[in-house]
């Protein structure tokens, strides 16, 4: 044995702690950035800081602060939590209200995978909250059965990657329940379908993917995709209370990353309107989940460095879509920048940009710019370069403002 | 599946390790499943199957062999005897009748229609032939209020639910009055008011449907959930929900996530198979290698039977029992396989003669039908003869006919029908988008013909306006 290779103990040591750090140096960093751990030297592609982002309400008061919020709310309490709090809070509140809603899914009964129904099935019951078998295509068929007699059943896709199954029975099923019914008026409009979905850092193939654009072309649905604790409560439970089936996609990497100060007591947030989250005058942004982190903080770089002023819009529902709000953004602005994880090509990218050109062609000072995947896999270790960080969307503003 | 549940697993020790350890986990009931084997334990004690004895014998488990195939239950020969005179036809004079009549109204509207499709004045056509007592027989076992999902060769469901004549052919001609707003392909019925959802094309997506519709009827049965929509005057308080769904359907993956899920979560559900030799071109050889569907109920720990579908009154009795188990201890799925043989072609777009003899057919139609095992049987208890028949036939002939040309004369729907229902709402992209369209039919007026259109070309206008 040379002495410089590592002792069997040492190994075995560490693969029993998968998540202890190999070198005791790398103990500081954040545990998602594991594998994208950006170089030395690097001044935009740190690791975020969630911590400090303009985008969560790091006090009471800016949280209630949300106008859209209605008034007994604004005038109550608030409390810190992470995004799979809020999403808990929200399937609670839905299971107290109103004893229609079920909550089910793969190994839900537990809490979840991602903890998201912790405690819900020992305080509803497993009559209402409950394991499903393994089968995305039942759990889903079964969900919209269970809406088209009036329940309003919360499934959950463990994760977005493994929705495909069930792709015939939202596609073909849920979205065209209430049109092919006719006159009879009966929908399964009750249903909401949940799942995380996004990079996470070493998800890989299958736990990275955001397939939000497949469900944006199927008419008779909706798509709603959180930002943060406080809109995953609020949107949620509009989803669940909505009379259209929802595609609810959670971004996990948020789901502990994100904290932020959000209502004790239930409220709805619109699923039908985008959120302005900063306005500025010379390119508009227009991003929706964890993309908006980065493209807050290359705003940050790019306005420190080019002395540009960028305004940032939250699509949040990305289908149907507030086309209001973002060309009147980039009516004013006269640029546009749309940023999402998943593959440029027929992306919700392609969408935005096109609408822009047709709707506000006179007033485009630059192409439209999509920051989006390439178009590959999400392997492994090459997430870094893969998925949108901060680098490119600074680069996507410099390119913009200079075209 | 494996492989991913592991790599899930292995996400969620990732994601979870910081958060929340002080929280005690309560051990949850469903998690006990039992200790370890012991040495001198005759059974395994495995969690996967808790009462599996040990054996040293090395023997595959075999599929069952033709000999002994799950037999098929019958009460009518095919002379139209009752085989077991103690146990009677379960049916009064009467009540036989009123089925008899179904049937034959049925076959007659499916003669009627293949034909009208052939010339031109349909656009497609299915027929029950030989399976009429199939979707009448089990009808009438059911209670109205029971919830039905079809695939779309039960025609006889709806009839014997009380859809009418001038029902059907509004459907068929997608007519301003058809409840499925001229939006389905032609034999894709529906009825809120006969609980029966709409039919779509896509196989066997129904049946996990049926399955969480169970569940719904299930909480509303033990009073977990209010009735949703207070119950009629004369409904069933306990209910269940039956799906139909054909042997080629059974292969498809719904069908196997359906049968679990209804079997873990102890839904009351009557799954009926009409299992009829033929998949479109495809004979059962093709489909499954099994002894049936009905084999596979057992595997999925459900209470099965096996039917001669050529056989009413057969078919009755099992599907009224069945539902009688569905709605035991709480709920439970049941498993009816009905043996068949489709008489027609699969559809009017369908030569069958392509992939079977016609003597074959013909064999079937003149040796053992549904609606001549009946009628034997009424001849034989001296209520139906030769002239009754002969009425009966002329007069649903007319009346067919009546409904036909009355459904026909009948404008289609307002072109608004186009578009609302997506949503609940109409959206601002579907509002643009109806309003460009609209523009194209003002200033392109000789290029389209909408006066058969309830409305006209100005269908869409009545959308522009609602603000």
């Amino acid at each position: 044995m040379a002495a410089k290779t590592p002792s069997m103990r040492v190994l075995s040591r560490y693969l029993l702690k998968p998540q202890a750090p190999l070198h005791p140096a790398r103990r500081s960093r954040p545990h998602s950035r594991q594998y994208s751990a950006a170089a030395a030297g690097a001044r935009l592609n740190v690791p975020l800081e969630y911590d400090s982002t303009p985008l969560l309400h790091h006090t009471s008061k800016a949280a209630l602060a949300n106008p859209e919020l209605p008034e007994h709310i604004r005038k109550g309490q608030t409390k810190r939590i992470n995004l799979y709090t809020a999403v808990n809070e929200a399937l609670r509140h839905a299971l107290q209200t109103d004893e229609r809603v079920l909550v089910f899914g793969e190994d839900i009964q537990f809490g979840g995978v991602f903890r998201c129904t912790m405690n819900l099935a020992a305080d509803f019951g497993t009559d209402r909250v409950f394991n499903t078998p393994l089968s995305e295509q039942g759990l889903v068929g079964f969900a919209i059965g269970a809406a088209a007699e009036g329940l309003r059943p919360v499934a959950e896709v463990q994760f977005a990657d493994y929705v495909f199954p069930a792709f015939d029975q939202i596609h073909n099923e849920a979205a065209k329940y209430r049109y092919r019914s006719g006159s009879t008026g009966v929908n399964c409009g009750g249903l909401t379908i949940r799942m995380p979905s996004g990079s996470v850092g070493h998800g890989a193939l299958y736990h990275t993917q955001s397939p939000e654009a497949l469900f944006t072309h199927t008419p008779g649905l909706r798509v709603v995709v959180p930002r943060s604790p406080v809109q995953a409560k609020g949107l949620l439970l509009a989803s669940i209370k909505t009379a259209d089936p929802v595609i609810f996609m959670e971004p996990k990497i948020l789901y502990r990353a994100a904290v932020e100060q959000v209502p004790v007591d239930a409220y709805e947030l619109p699923l039908d309107k985008a959120e302005v989250l900063k306005s500025g005058k010379d390119v508009t942004i227009i991003s929706y989940g964890t993309p908006l982190y980065t493209c807050s903080a290359a705003i940050a770089a790019a306005e420190k460095d080019f002395g540009c002023s960028v305004e940032l819009i939250d699509l949040r529902t990305i289908y149907p879509w507030d086309r209001e709000t973002v060309l009147n953004s980039v009516k004013k602005t006269g640029r546009a920048i749309v940023v999402h994880e998943s593959m440029m090509n027929a992306g919700v990218g392609a969408e935005v940009a096109a609408t822009i050109q047709e709707q506000a062609f006179l007033r485009l000072e630059a192409p439209v710019k999509r920051v989006a995947g390439w178009a590959t896999h999400t392997g492994l270790v090459f997430e870094k370069i893969i998925i949108p960080d901060v680098t490119r969307v600074y680069d996507a503003i410099k390119k913009t403002i200079d075209y | 599946m494996s492989f991913r549940y592991s790599a899930r697993r292995l996400r969620l020790q990732r994601l979870s390790t910081p958060c929340n350890v002080s929280r005690t986990v309560r051990a949850p009931a469903w998690q006990c499943r039992g200790v370890a084997s012991t040495a001198n334990a005759e059974k395994v004690l495995f969690p996967g199957a808790l009462n599996s004895e040990f054996t040293n014998t090395l023997e595959f488990l075999q599929p069952s062999k033709s000999k002994d195939a799950i037999s098929t239950y019958r009460c009518l020969n095919q002379y139209g005897e009752i085989i077991d005179k103690s146990v009677g036809a379960d049916t009064t004079d009467e009540e036989a009748l009123e089925l008899y009549k179904n049937m034959v109204k049925l076959s007659v509207m499916d003669l009627l229609m293949f034909e009208a499709q052939r010339q031109g004045r349909l656009s497609f056509y299915m027929v029950s032939a030989g399976e009429e007592g199939i979707s009448i027989g089990s009808a009438s076992a059911l209670h109205p209020s029971d919830v039905i999902f079809t695939q779309y060769r039960e025609s006889g469901v709806y009839l014997q639910r009380g859809f009418t004549l001038a029902q059907f052919m509004n459907q068929l001609f997608a007519n301003s009055s058809d409840n499925g707003l001229g939006r389905n392909m032609p034999v894709h019925y529906g009825s809120k008011e006969l609980n029966i959802h709409t039919i779509s094309s896509t196989l066997a997506t129904q049946i996990p449907h049926a399955a969480g519709a169970a569940y719904a009827l299930k909480l509303q049965n033990q009073g977990t959930v209010g009735r949703i929509g207070a119950p009629a005057e004369g409904e069933e308080v306990e209910r269940v929900v039956v799906c139909f769904f054909g042997e080629g359907a059974a292969s498809e993956g719904d069908f196997h996530s359906a049968l679990n899920i209804a079997a873990t979560r102890q839904v009351p559900c009557i799954f009926i198979c009409r299992n009829n030799g033929y998949a479109i071109s495809t004979p059962t050889s093709d489909q499954y290698r099994g002894d049936g569907i009905a084999s596979r109920g057992a595997g999925y720990g459900m209470t099965t039977i096996r039917v001669d579908g050529n056989d009413i009154f057969a078919v009755r009795r099992a599907v009224k029992s069945a539902r009688a188990l569905a709605l035991e201890d709480g709920g439970r799925p049941v498993l009816v396989e009905c043996m068949a043989y489709r008489v027609g072609h699969h559809s009017t777009s369908d030569d069958s003669f392509a992939y079977r003899q016609r003597v074959e057919v013909e064999d079937w139609k003149r040796r053992d039908n549904p609606i001549t095992r009946l009628r034997k049987w009424l001849e034989s208890r001296k209520v139906w003869d030769d002239a009754a028949e002969k009425t009966l036939r002329s007069e649903t002939r007319k009346e067919v006919l009546r409904a036909f040309e009355e459904a026909e004369k009948q404008k289609k729907p307002s072109l608004k029908y186009a578009f609302t229902d997506v949503w609940e709402e109409l959206t601002e992209e579907q509002k643009a988008h109806v309003g460009e369209m609209n523009d194209i039919l003002k200033r392109y007026p000789k290029e389209y013909d909408f006066e058969g259109y309830e409305g006209g070309a100005g269908g869409l206008e009545e959308l522009l306006q609602k603000k």
